[in-house]
């Protein structure tokens, strides 16, 4: 059964329908891309998943559990998922380390040390151990994102959510970021990010969505969207999206 | 124009009256508003709107008419307070009252990512405020805090006219008694103004103290 | 009875007002603009005034001089003394307000030509007014409710005249307390509401003043 199943969500703001009937699903391990042009719902989409905006209608399962039921624990379930924010979102008032450790501390309720450990560990891992007694106004963006990154791992979840990670980012500093993304696709973590980076897509992606006008116009392998897109207008975007951004490694 | 230093003990006690009830009704005012900053913050409908309103009328009516009601209307309903609990209370309630303002802004002043990352990791609504936005919340209210701290003080003065013997009140009788009103009432302003500077400059030593760099200010986090 | 005593809160607050904008005006731009030495001075005028309490003040004023045998009418002597303490927020409302304009208003009025004194008047002037009034409307419900304070020097405003009621009448005495917290309830509010509409009508699109900060949108 896959890890997530998302099943014909629909989300309307403001008397505008954002989402019109989304459905798709996530193998444990895969990564999948999603692209579009801005304003299409892709954020939303995140959001709904793990109901910080809950959708109108819709389903939303995670490893067999459905999110979307009103009944569920959606706390416990939210701790599953990693949700890493285009805007980071680190608690200001606390350094790097005990940004990433209060996820296993107060939520999961481990123990101080074992929670000191594993959030060093994790801190390690996205290459800012020296950095676990700086305060996020002290990072730079890139530092920050990771430390972002480095705390949703600390919850050991069951995939990660990222929402255009690297769109806040100066360019110089993208890499870093995608570094560890990349890094974490190939240990296996599943993952479902948005984003407008063609590179990191078509290296690490086991499939890209591409989204418009809250509907997902296609689907497929890098390989298959890049050379033969079955829709004209993901060429189209493609296309254009590739003059803009280029390659990145 | 002779300004008798055997005064200045006296009016030495009354400063130290002074500092009892400012302190007294600020730690009230404290208590008192953060409850009614939560209520409005995160109580629904029954707990926002009752406290909005407390907050309107302390805030919307003059300080002294609050006193002398305390001091002198309720009597005409049957309740009675010694001179200094009216006095600390009256001015309490009405601290409390902008205190409440003042931590609620300081709570909204955390940015809501924030709080959506926390709910995103499954914290509950109660696990975010408690871990992510109170404590922030706490350090940025202190600058108001310690504006109002000052304020009482020198608000605290109105008790002379429920027969209090704080500094004002000292002062007035020395002068009244003595007909030297201008070098008294000129010496118990220099004991205000050195208390007020004496004051600030304690607080901005603890807000040196407490300080998180980037806390609460414009930039991203 | 009492809203002839509120009356004369009413007109209080209107002359220590109108003393406290003169004045204040003058030291904002005294701090601002005043060089080393009448800046410090305007500043430490404005300090001064501010941690002084309003009690004191007063007092100060209308006791002090009879001292020397001169004798001043509460009136006066509480509107000097709360019209210069309010000069003294005042000022820092109107100077925070100086300070927020860019400083690229006065480099665009003196590359065109402007003497010093034309800039400020023509161009930092108008806009620094309207940013004030979020900032002067909180001095203005300050001031509104400090009127009562001359109680203490006699005059013949609204407290005074509910202790002469409740002298004779004890038992009306929190009733009359009442009264009088709800009628400076409604001029609290009317006041508010009447700043809030000049605040629309001087609108700039634009320029905005946001509590406790400035921002150009």
């Amino acid at each position: 059964m896959s890890l997530l199943i998302v099943k014909d969500i629909h989300k309307t703001y403001g008397g505008i329908e954002v989402l019109k009937g989304v459905s798709f699903s996530l193998e444990q391990g895969e990564t999948k891309v999603v692209i579009g042009p801005s304003g299409t719902g892709k954020s939303t989409l995140l959001r709904c998943i793990n109901r910080l905006s809950p959708p109108n209608s819709g389903h939303v399962w995670l490893d067999g559990v459905e999110v979307t039921d009103a009944k569920a624990n959606i706390n416990a379930l939210r701790a599953e998922m990693g949700f890493v924010f285009q805007s980071f979102n680190l608690f200001s008032h606390l350094t790097a380390l005990r940004n990433v450790r209060i996820g296993p501390l107060k939520v999961k309720g481990m123990s101080k040390d074992a929670a000191t450990k594993l959030a060093m560990e994790e801190l390690e891992r996205v290459g800012l151990s020296d950095k676990a007694n700086a305060y996020p106004a002290q990072l730079s963006g890139g530092q920050k994102q990771r430390v972002s990154i480095a705390r949703a791992l600390a919850m050991s979840p069951k995939l990660i959510l990222f929402d255009e990670p690297t769109s806040a980012l100066d360019p110089e500093l993208i890499g870093e970021v995608l570094t560890v993304m990349i890094d974490l696709a190939k240990d296996g973590m599943t993952m479902l990010v948005v984003t407008h980076e063609m590179g990191f897509a078509r290296s690490v992606a086991d499939e890209i969505i591409f989204m418009e006008n809250g509907v997902i116009v296609e689907q497929g392998t890098p390989g298959e969207m890049f050379a033969n897109p079955k829709n004209k207008r993901t060429g189209e975007f493609l296309h254009k999206i590739n003059e803009l951004y280029g390659e990145t490694d | 124009m002779a300004f008798d230093w055997a005064w200045l003990p006296l009016l030495a006690h009354g400063l130290i009256l002074t500092l009892e009830i400012t302190v007294t009704c600020i730690a009230f005012g404290i208590a008192l508003g953060i409850v009614l900053a939560l209520m409005r913050v995160y109580g629904g409908k029954w707990l926002s709107i009752p406290a909005s309103i407390y907050i309107q009328v302390f805030r919307g009516t003059p300080l002294l008419v609050q006193l002398l009601m305390v001091y002198y209307g309720l009597p005409s309903w049957g309740i009675s307070f010694s001179a200094f609990t009216s006095g600390v209370l009256a001015l309490g309630l009405n601290t409390a009252a902008y205190q409440a303002e003042y931590f609620r802004g300081a709570i909204q002043a955390v940015k809501s990512g924030q709080l959506l990352a926390a709910r995103s990791m499954g914290m509950s609504m109660v696990q975010a405020a408690r871990y992510i936005v109170l404590p922030q919340a706490f350090r940025i209210v202190i600058p108001s805090w310690s504006n109002e701290l000052i304020l009482m003080l020198k608000y605290s003065s109105i008790v002379f006219s429920i027969t209090l013997l704080d500094l004002m009140g000292v002062g007035k009788r020395i002068a009244s008694h003595n007909f030297r009103y201008f070098e008294v009432y000129i010496v118990v302003a220099l004991f205000y103004l050195a208390l007020v500077f004496i004051i600030t400059q304690l607080l901005r030593l603890l807000e040196k103290k407490v300080h998180i760099p980037g806390l609460g200010e414009t930039a991203e986090s | 009875m009492l809203l002839r005593g509120v009356r004369i809160n009413i007109e209080l607050l209107f002359a220590l007002l109108v003393l406290g904008l003169l004045v204040g005006t003058l030291v904002a731009l005294l701090q601002v603009y005043g060089g080393r030495f009448f800046g410090t001075l305007a500043s430490g005028y404005a300090w001064i005034f501010r941690s002084i309490p309003a009690i004191v003040l007063l007092f100060l004023f209308y006791f002090g001089p009879s001292e020397f045998g001169v004798d001043i009418p509460p009136f006066f002597a509480a509107t000097l003394a709360l019209g210069l303490r309010s000069s003294a927020y005042q000022s820092q409302i109107f100077r925070g307000a100086l300070q927020a304009i860019p400083h690229g208003q006065m480099m665009a009025a003196r590359s065109m030509g402007m003497t010093r004194i034309r800039a400020i008047r023509l161009i930092i002037i108008p806009q620094a007014l309207r940013i004030s009034i979020a900032g002067w409307s909180n001095e203005f419900s300050s001031v509104v409710k400090d009127t009562t304070l001359a109680y203490v020097v006699g005059l013949n405003e609204v407290l005074r005249r509910v202790r002469i009621i409740t002298d004779r009448h004890y038992d009306l005495a929190m009733l009359a307390y009442l009264t009088v917290a709800l009628i400076f309830l409604l001029l609290t509010y009317t006041g508010n509401w009447g700043l809030g509409r000049l605040e629309k009508r001087l609108r700039i699109p634009g320029l905005q003043m946001m509590r406790g900060g400035t921002r150009e949108a």
